[in-house]
């Protein structure tokens, strides 16, 4: 067609900046996350994040539970990384009542946590490879996963909402045979890791896609509130485990891998390294894990005792009886604040109470909520497809980050 | 020095600053928390933010509590603050009465408070003065009441009052329907 037949209109055209609502139901927002974006070409002008799609209230709920009855909430939180959560709760319950868990559970606790933590970061790769265009590592990753599954399977009867965790301990003692098959998982995994490794650390598309990415510098990133791999990838060395050592950390050894630019290839190392790290935590623990009680005795006015003992024993059953239709007796009054590392960040909860056997306040600080509000510092000023590698990179479960 | 002696350092050198503003000074389990009066909370935010020797850089949770009944001031904005340079936490405690629900925002200090004083201002109705963004975050925009008030019910029938939201997906998804429902479906 010639220039002077071609329509009026198209002489007029102009350029203009265009919006366009990307998600809730995106396959790369991870769940329910919608952002607005107002794009200018290829570039993105303006990012609005709009969570609350997943919201249940667990704030509101629990503060209607006794202790005991909210640990299956917190499953809910961030439900790939259930083990953690359960953690984080008890023992913020554990903090406000002052009770410790025997050696036997801090051990079994920081094995289970550490599963969790690869279980959510082989996940997180699968998804955030495929994201960006890598399909073949999700199919390798979640082999290795289902092997955790199974043996959470095996451990607590559940794959995903496991509330294994306890108030004062853990809810059942750990078998042999779940030893020797995670022993075994703990001696393949390092050459899993250096499996998908292979598939992408040199990988020319996968290097131009996340180097120089959604870069934050650590002033900043602190500013911002974010924590674990996040906050690591920038070259801030904290880590909860670290700096407030809680169940067996600080009598395992490990090091915390920590990134120098701060893009999404450096965070991307960080998640990397860390699973070699959980490894070598999950290792030790198999090694030194003592014998002895897995539950506080202390811990019988809030946690059920053991169901053979209920019906064995009068004291046991009189604890149950009331437990159940009381709630547990005098908390005392007070205000905790307790922090996990969780596999995102870190995971506190803030607990108020005021004497009862229900909590006044239950606080969830997640630290996908968190990392969710960066988005739009990250995506603003960049390429659209970054948009993706940025949503990835931050490693959000909606889950948590409504609650 | 011992974490939390250093936090209680801390809280003393708040209160010989702000004497008029410190009200009171607790610890509960090894945890130190100041309780202050709302009004200069971002003045107060600068200092231990901007003081060298303390370094309070990372703003952990802002969250709010309702204290209906129990304090003569109903909320409370607690602020969690972490130096990671230095390992040492406090907590700060600021009291907001339920006549003037307003207190000022830090997200000036901190970009991380953003979404924390949304959240609050979505659950408890506390008005952040100074917000660069103040919408609800978590409930929808048109949503009536503030979930986590001690006064609003966990569960009930509000008939009139249900959320206006609702009824109009579900007009709209009739309106808009191509199928027809099978009978099972209608049962229901």
């Amino acid at each position: 067609m010639k220039w002077e037949s071609m329509p009026k209109s198209a002489e007029r055209l102009e350029t203009k900046e265009l919006t366009i609502s990307m998600g809730p139901q995106h396959p790369a927002t991870h769940g329910v996350l919608r952002l607005v974006l107002v794009l200018d070409g290829e570039t993105v002008v303006k990012c609005t994040p709009y969570v609350g799609y997943l919201h249940r209230g667990i704030e509101k709920l629990a503060e209607h539970m006794t202790y005991l009855n909210a640990i299956p909430l917190t499953d809910r939180l961030d439900y790939i990384s259930s083990m953690a959560n359960n953690e984080g709760y008890c023992l913020a319950v554990e903090r406000l009542f002052g009770i410790e868990a025997p050696e036997r559970a801090k051990y079994i606790r920081t094995m289970v946590a550490e599963m969790s933590r690869i279980s959510s970061h082989i996940l997180w790769l699968g998804t955030h490879a495929l994201d960006i265009g890598a399909m073949t590592v999700f199919l390798y990753s979640f082999r290795e996963r289902e092997w955790i599954l199974d043996l959470f399977e095996m451990l607590c009867g559940a794959r995903l909402t496991t509330t294994y965790v306890r108030i004062g301990g853990v809810r059942n003692d750990v078998s042999q045979e779940f030893l020797d098959s995670l022993y075994k998982f703990t001696e393949e995994f390092p050459s899993r890791i250096a499996e998908y490794e292979t598939l992408i650390d040199q990988n020319r598309i996968w290097l131009k896609r996340t180097r120089c990415i959604g870069v934050i510098e650590a002033d900043e990133a602190v500013n911002w509130g974010l924590t674990g791999p996040t906050l690591r990838g920038s070259g801030i060395p904290y880590d909860v485990r670290k700096y407030a050592p809680y169940d067996a950390y600080d009598k395992v050894e490990f090091d915390v891998p920590v990134g120098k630019h701060g893009d999404v290839y450096d965070r991307y190392r960080c998640r990397m390294q860390e699973l070699r790290q959980s490894n070598r935590i999950i290792k030790q623990c198999i090694e030194k894990l003592p014998r002895g009680p897995i539950m506080a005795p202390e811990a019988s006015k809030v946690s059920l005792p053991p169901k053979d003992n209920v019906l064995k024993d009068m004291e046991s059953m009189i604890h149950h009886f009331v437990l159940i239709t009381k709630g547990p007796i005098a908390a005392p009054e007070g205000e905790i604040y307790s922090a996990v590392e969780a596999p995102k960040g870190e995971l506190g909860f803030y607990i108020v109470s005021d004497g009862t056997g229900r909590p006044y306040r239950m606080r969830v600080r997640s630290p996908s909520f968190v990392h969710a509000s960066v988005i739009p510092r990250l995506c603003e000023g960049s390429l659209v497809a970054d948009v993706i590698a940025n949503i990835g990179t931050i490693d959000i479960v909606l889950g948590e980050c409504d609650r | 020095m011992e974490p939390t002696r250093l936090s209680q350092a801390i809280a003393e050198a708040l209160k010989e600053r702000y004497p008029e503003e410190v009200k009171e000074i607790r610890e509960f389990r090894g945890q130190v928390s100041v309780v202050v009066k709302k009004e200069r909370i971002r003045e107060i935010m600068e200092y231990l933010h901007d003081t060298p020797e303390l370094c309070l850089h990372y703003l952990r949770d802002i969250c709010g509590v309702d204290y209906l009944g129990k304090k003569e001031n109903r909320f409370e904005v607690v602020y969690q603050l972490f130096s990671i340079s230095h390992r040492h936490m406090v907590r700060l405690r600021a009291e907001v009465s339920e006549d003037d629900p307003t207190i000022d925002s830090v997200t000036g200090i901190w970009d991380g408070a953003n979404w924390h004083e949304r959240e609050c201002y979505d659950m408890f109705g506390i008005r952040f003065s100074g917000h660069p963004d103040l919408r609800r975050i978590l409930m929808p925009e048109d949503w009536e009441g503030y979930p986590l008030r001690k006064d609003y019910p966990l569960k009930s029938d509000l008939g009139e009052k249900e959320w206006k939201g609702l009824k109009k997906v579900l007009e709209l998804a009739e309106k808009n329907k191509i199928y027809e429902m099978g009978e099972h479906a209608k049962e229901r």
